[in-house]
């Protein structure tokens, strides 16, 4: 009777503990390697374009440089931040769900989501200078091709492109294509890290997380932080690459 | 339970040497290093930065050998990606774009 035998295994059982785990500790375990093996998947898919961005800024260096300097660094600096303080609250609802705070849990699991749109709401106004300065790669809008103003000796105005001698147009989309892809895949990151959280807010708004119970916290945690780490090497490849140029350029 | 918490203060460690770690990168992008030694500076910092997201707040430090095992092949594979693509093309031609 395999039934019977199941019935008595859990008598005393945590409810969250699924059948085939021996106990909850096991079951957390095994959760966690788990997240960690498709954390290595995006390691590699993440890894196939900062392989794409060190080809061609070896192949294009002047126009990687230029390109580089035409993006906001302000933007992306503070960006970087909004990003840390997030990683910050987002250890800190880990913590809280671990020590059974299910009020400070829920009010972090908030702030996290709340930088997480910030995060994006400032990628968005980053997005449309692009687009209000025609750096939109390609024809990835139709009616608004790739079709920057290049500016002349001694032009100063900002929305025009800077280029050095010699330096194509051309290789100045191709940091754009990079760009638009890479900041892209992360920002669908964080809007699929922001469906997570608010569904994880949801499950501790009804009790659902303890001290003994918490792997969802835990693993919605290790997601964040990976996404974090994406934009901590993205914000000095992206926007700073060309900086100490500037005046050379 | 024998899972290992991260008290608060290790976290709000944490926290300061990354936003310190930040406003390094972004000052040490404005000097210009001599050869290739900016990108070699930012990566450092970067580098820096994901080591102590990874051992403290995903708790890497506290976890088992297995998860070691998994992220030193995720490096591992990464390396081989990245060594045997950059030595291909950078032993051929390029067709110009």
């Amino acid at each position: 009777m395999p039934d019977a035998i199941a019935t008595t295994h859990h008598a005393t059982a945590h409810p969250a503990l699924q059948h085939h785990f021996e106990n909850m500790e096991q079951q957390r375990e095994a959760g966690t390697l788990g997240m960690w093996v498709f954390l290595v998947t995006e390691i590699m898919f993440f890894g196939g374009m900062f392989l794409a961005y060190t080809l061609y800024r070896y192949k294009y260096p002047g126009a990687f440089a230029a390109a580089s300097n035409h993006l906001d660094i302000r933007l992306g600096a503070v960006n970087t931040v909004v990003l840390i303080v997030s990683s910050f609250t987002m250890a800190m609802a880990v913590f809280s769900t671990q020590v059974g705070k299910r009020r400070n849990s829920i009010i972090f699991l908030i702030l996290t989501l709340v930088l997480g749109l910030t995060f994006l709401g400032i990628k968005a106004v980053e997005y449309k200078a692009k687009y209000d300065d025609n750096l939109i790669p390609g024809h990835l809008i139709p009616s608004h091709p790739f079709n920057p103003t290049v500016a002349q000796h001694g032009d100063t105005d900002p929305h025009k492109l800077h280029l050095p001698e010699g330096v194509s147009v051309r290789n100045v989309e191709m940091f754009y294509w990079i760009y638009f892809a890479m900041t892209g895949m992360h920002a669908l990151h964080m809007i699929i890290g922001a469906g997570i959280l608010i569904t994880i807010l949801i499950l501790a708004w009804r009790g659902r997380f303890s001290p003994e119970y918490h792997s969802p916290v835990e693993i919605t945690g290790l997601y964040w932080h990976f996404v974090d780490i994406v934009w901590i090497f993205l914000f000095p490849l992206l926007y700073l690459l060309g900086r100490h140029l500037e005046g050379h350029m | 339970m024998s899972e290992h918490i991260v008290y608060p203060r290790v976290y709000i460690g944490i926290f300061f040497i990354l936003l310190v770690g930040t406003l390094l990168t972004v000052l040490a992008a404005f000097r210009d290093f001599p050869g290739p030694l900016n990108a070699v500076v930012a990566l450092t910092i970067a580098t820096i930065k994901a080591t102590f997201v990874v051992l403290y707040f995903m708790h890497v430090r506290y976890s088992g050998r297995l998860v070691w095992l998994v992220i030193a092949s995720a490096l591992f594979w990464l390396g081989i990606m990245f060594a045997l693509t950059i030595s291909d093309y950078s032993s051929r031609g390029w067709l110009p774009i």
